[in-house]
């Protein structure tokens, strides 16, 4: 369904609005809410970075905008059209790197360039090629996932879902897995792919530190259920650096503020993990 | 080379156990034939051609009855791992058929079919298909379901994510169950062959079953041989490539 004014005015300056979106998943016996009347609007090529301790709903509306999930009520605009399924105009990174162990890597870039139509192979392979030199990974083309590296699988990962050259970037914890030098490269790499292919992100993740280093803007949720409590915007030059006092400035006003909202228990949350 | 050295030196010291044991006359030839009168029936009947005869007929009927039992199996599990009704319906079945030793199949086989192919065919299929729908069950299920997540979200939908991403990740889990499908049509196949007598082909059953009728121990022994040959091929040509693929791919040696 579009209305009257969304069809008078199809290209929107927010390029994703979530509309009063609550969420509750149901068990048998319990039921559990995970996103309590939640709103958000993000901006054309904004950096926008979800932070909270686990339980707050940040994944849940990263699925919902990613449209894996439905919510209860409340909706999801991306360039003022309600989201009702995934769609390639957003892609989403795991923390897991979900990559495809029975394809090698170029195959696993390619996979959502054989669902792109109006592409030849030797194009798709162009473009993977291109976003596998952008990664860094240019000498992998042919290799298996499981001799990968972590922090390899998750740049081919990044660059499968860049790819299908999505407006969108949805990335949930995608680096909590890694070790920190691996972590702080991928810091720079991100924001230089941000930077030179203007993609608009949404990055889930617990780690305040990194949300204060990558984002123009922190949205800081509670749990039980998951509400936006504060917003702090980060006006730093980039590239930024994970270890810069600025960064870590930043990091502990928003701390302060998440702890607010946990007394019972502060140690879901790092500053530096 | 070391390896293969050492494995020759083991057969050929069991042949020569063999050897001592018949000179030893501790049994009666009658019994236990010497290896040499074994190889001596198999180069005999090599040479008339009724080994390759019946190694060409059972090896056909194995052939086909295997591929109609993964052609019927592979879809079968795939619609128990998809829907709740036919897991606890057919899947149900399948459970209880898989306990069901092949040979079991052979009377009713008799009955329905008479001493024909079909009835040869018939205890295949039933031997290997149920074993087919449980692995390609169970390796649907096993699929973790971020590959699906991640897949929706790059456009896969409905078949595209079954044969793209559903299939290949279960692998696996189904090729290993082809494996043991095939172990059991062979097996099978064997107790079909020895029970039924029909005239439109003579397989290695049916040499073994004449063995026995006959008497002729080197008869008996060489056919087993050959049908264990013919097991330790299979797996060599049929899936042990597939195998080797697979473990190099996911990295799970």
């Amino acid at each position: 369904m579009t209305t009257l004014a969304e069809e008078l005015n199809p290209v929107s300056p927010e390029k994703l609005v979530v509309d009063a979106v609550s969420k509750t998943f149901r068990a048998r016996r319990s039921a559990v809410p995970a996103l309590d009347n939640v709103s958000l609007t993000v901006q054309e090529g904004e950096f926008v970075c979800l932070v909270g301790p686990s339980g707050c709903g940040k994944s849940t509306l990263l699925n919902i905008i990613a449209g894996l999930e439905k919510p209860d009520s409340g909706q999801v605009l991306a360039d003022g059209k309600a989201v009702t399924n995934p769609g390639r105009e957003r892609m989403m990174m795991f923390q897991e790197s979900a990559l495809f162990p029975w394809l090698d890597v170029i195959n696993n870039v390619m996979f959502g360039l054989k669902l792109k139509p109006n592409l030849n192979h030797q194009e798709r392979r162009e473009v993977a090629e291109y976003y596998l030199h952008l990664v860094g990974l240019d000498k992998f083309l042919e290799a298996n996932v499981h001799e990968l590296s972590g922090g390899m699988k998750q740049r081919v990962a990044l660059a499968r879902a860049l790819a299908p050259n999505p407006r969108v970037l949805l990335m949930d914890e995608p680096f909590a897995a890694l070790d920190a030098l691996t972590r702080e490269q991928l810091y720079s790499d991100i924001q230089r792919i941000w930077q030179e292919r203007r993609k608009t992100i949404i990055f889930v993740t617990h780690n305040v530190r990194e949300a204060a280093c990558l984002g123009d803007r922190v949205v800081v949720f509670s749990p039980h259920p998951g509400r936006i409590r504060e917003q702090f915007s980060i006006p730093l030059p980039r590239p930024r650096d994970i270890n810069s006092v600025e960064v870590a400035q930043y990091s502990g006003e928003i701390v302060k503020a998440l702890k607010q909202y946990l007394p019972a228990t502060p140690e879901t949350v790092t500053a530096n993990s | 080379m070391k390896r293969r050295l050492i494995a020759a030196l083991f057969f050929l010291m069991l042949l020569g156990i063999w050897e001592l044991l018949c000179r030893a006359k501790i049994w009666s030839p009658v019994m236990m034939p010497e290896p040499l009168a074994v190889g001596e029936y198999l180069w005999e009947s090599l040479r008339d051609g009724t080994l390759g005869q019946a190694t060409l007929v059972t090896l056909r009927r194995l052939l086909i009855g295997y591929l109609a039992g993964v052609a019927i199996g592979l879809p079968l599990g795939l619609l128990t791992a998809r829907f709740k009704t036919v897991e606890d319906t057919l899947g149900v079945i399948a459970l209880g058929l898989q306990t069901l030793p092949s040979v079991c199949w052979v009377p009713l086989a008799l009955l329905w079919f008479g001493q024909t192919e079909m009835a040869m065919l018939f205890v295949v299929v039933m031997g290997s298909v149920w074993s087919v729908v449980i692995a390609t069950d169970n390796g649907v299920r096993t699929v973790p379901p971020i590959y699906a997540r991640a897949a929706r979200t790059m456009g896969s939908r409905g078949l595209h994510t079954w044969l793209k991403v559903i299939l290949p990740a279960a692998l696996p889990f189904i090729v290993s169950g082809m494996k043991q499908g095939w172990a059991f049509a062979w097996r099978s196949l064997m107790a079909a062959e020895i029970f039924v007598t029909i005239l439109t082909g003579f397989g290695l059953g049916h040499l073994l079953h004449y063995g026995r009728e006959l008497h002729a121990m080197d008869q008996i022994i060489g056919i087993m041989l050959v049908i264990i040959a013919i097991g330790l091929l299979a797996d060599k040509i049929l899936f042990s490539p597939w195998e080797k693929y697979l473990h190099r791919r996911w990295g799970t040696d």
